[in-house]
């Protein structure tokens, strides 16, 4: 066990070295919502009637639940890498706790994903974001966010191990991305057509975004946080085992 | 089971069997009963064409693949009860040269000294980088490294921790004579200080050059196993023939570059069988 811990911090200790050395993908990841976050505040957003004062406001959960759903393509991306070059073998090869390298990914897709979350705040701030939320609202908040980048990662990493190519290891995250518009990230649902409505309602999504809103809103969170903590504790337990057993199945 | 390390054999491969299924159907059978002993302290080739099942070999021996049937032992270590004693005993060179390529050559070692527990990771590193002539490129990204340099890296890394069993999957393939060179130095180094080297070649000068013991791997079986004067003894005797010297073309290309002065290339006499 403390050979796990003490390999895990090793390896995380490499790939984030690999991140610091190309900072440019925690920039890249930031991007993408940066510009949908430009584009729906100041293009589309006077249109939208959201019963809130400011839209920036409402739409950053969403945003900020898309930031992750692109930084994670980043882990299927490296891990992909790893196996590739061979270096995955390598470890595997040596007397090292065998889940460190897993483990390792995970760690520092949760690092950089904060960190590309905290520029996308910063941004938000700069266009007009306020929340008078206190110190235990914002660290729900980033709880929210951490449980859910960890849900994210380990279908990042079942991706990794099992592409093909490079293209295939990333690719995954394109429904992700998509997720956020089919609910409350941007406008309110009770606009939607029944079905879509109903869909919207029941994915993972809008109950994550309704509590990250009312958290930053100083508002009750109600049954959203029960609906969207279960969402993120059972798409983290599916992964983590699908993940793992692929990583098994490699193994053998 | 007396699976305790002394004394024995480094290797121990018995009746070792490995089926790949493909999913176009069909099943492959690579290993069909391979049986091999490699002694302490020696460097054994195993010698076969492409698909001979030498890789295949070698991931099963250093507990990346599982066997079908038979038994492996590797340092009196069964490689599927024991698996981390084993890799505790061992280390491997794969056929491409696994090092991270955006670290440099000096935080690769570290990255291994420091998963292997060596007391003083960097020490092992400074030292290992002057053993291997990397000193001067040790603070550069791996990924700006030759393949003669690459290589030396991997086969560095692989030192880390003192393992006793070494193996290296085609370790001169993509490689320049002088890189060829100097890696059949490190390898013979190696041996002279007791480690263990199972290496695969499809090479025959490499094996002739480097190992006390051939081990020739054909249709999934060992099918000959001994020392070069045994495997030559096979075959009818030396005819005397007398031939003029031409250099080959390794002799010009190491003369023209400046290398070392090769070994062991025919003379005026050339044996045939």
């Amino acid at each position: 066990m403390s050979n796990l811990l003490g390999d895990t911090a090793v390896l995380t200790g490499r790939s984030l070295t690999h991140i610091g050395r190309s900072p440019d993908t925690i920039v890249t990841t930031a991007v993408t919502p940066v510009a949908l976050m430009l584009l729906f505040v100041y293009v589309f957003g006077g249109a939208i009637r959201t019963g809130t004062e400011s839209y920036v406001n409402y739409l950053l959960p969403g945003i900020l639940l898309i930031t992750v759903a692109s930084g994670v393509a980043y882990t299927a991306y490296r891990l992909f890498l790893d196996l590739q070059g061979g270096i995955l073998e390598r470890f595997r090869s040596m007397p090292i706790a065998r889940s460190a390298v897993l483990w390792a990914h995970v760690l520092t897709s949760l690092v950089a994903n904060l960190t590309s979350v905290a520029v996308v705040v910063l941004v938000a701030l700069a266009m007009g974001f306020r929340s008078g939320a206190g110190v235990l609202a914002w660290l729900a908040v980033a709880g929210i966010i951490a449980l859910f980048t960890l849900a994210l990662t380990w279908l990042a990493v079942l991706a990794g191990l099992s592409a093909k190519t490079v293209d295939g290891a990333s690719a995954f995250s394109y429904p992700l991305i998509f997720l956020p518009f089919i609910s409350s990230a941007f406008v309110p649902t009770g606009t939607m057509p029944g079905p879509v409505r109903w869909f919207a309602e029941n994915q993972p999504v809008t109950s994550i975004v309704n509590t990250v809103r009312a958290l930053l809103a100083e508002q009750p969170v109600g049954t959203d946080i029960w609906v969207a903590l279960a969402w993120c504790a059972g798409i983290l337990a599916v992964g983590y085992a699908v993940a793992t057993a692929a990583y098994r199945r490699r193994v053998s | 089971m007396s699976q305790l390390t002394e004394p024995g054999p480094a290797i121990r491969v018995r009746d070792l069997r490995k089926t790949y299924h493909q999913k176009q159907g069909g099943d492959l059978p690579v290993l069909r009963g391979v049986d091999l002993e490699v002694a302490r302290g020696s460097i054994v080739a195993l010698l076969g064409s492409n698909g001979a099942g030498k890789t295949t070999m070698v991931r099963i021996l250093s507990t990346l693949l599982a066997a079908d049937g038979g038994t492996a032992h590797v340092n009196g270590f069964n490689v599927a009860a024991r698996a981390a004693d084993v890799r505790e005993s061992i280390s491997l060179t794969g056929q491409f040269a696994a090092v991270d390529e955006v670290l440099t050559g000096r935080e690769n070692l570290v990255l291994v000294a420091r998963l292997r527990h060596v007391p003083d990771p960097a020490g092992t590193a400074t030292d290992l980088l002057a053993r291997f002539s990397l000193t001067e490129a040790g603070d550069r990204r791996a990924g700006t490294y030759s393949g003669g340099m690459r290589r030396r890296l991997d086969i560095a890394m692989s030192l880390i921790g003192d393992p006793q069993v070494v193996f290296l999957d085609e370790p001169t393939t993509g490689l320049d004579p002088q890189a060829r060179i100097d890696v059949w130095r490190t390898v013979r180094t190696l041996a002279e200080n007791g480690t263990t080297v199972l290496l695969t070649t499809q090479y025959l000068d490499e094996a002739e050059q480097l190992a006390d013991r051939i081990a020739i791997l054909h249709e999934g079986r060992i099918v000959v196993d001994g020392t070069l004067a045994e495997l030559k003894a096979l075959l009818p005797p030396a005819k005397v023939e007398y031939v003029e010297k031409q250099p080959s073309l390794e002799d010009v290309f190491l003369a023209l570059v400046g290398g070392a002065t090769p070994t062991a290339t025919p003379t005026t006499t050339k044996e045939e069988r």
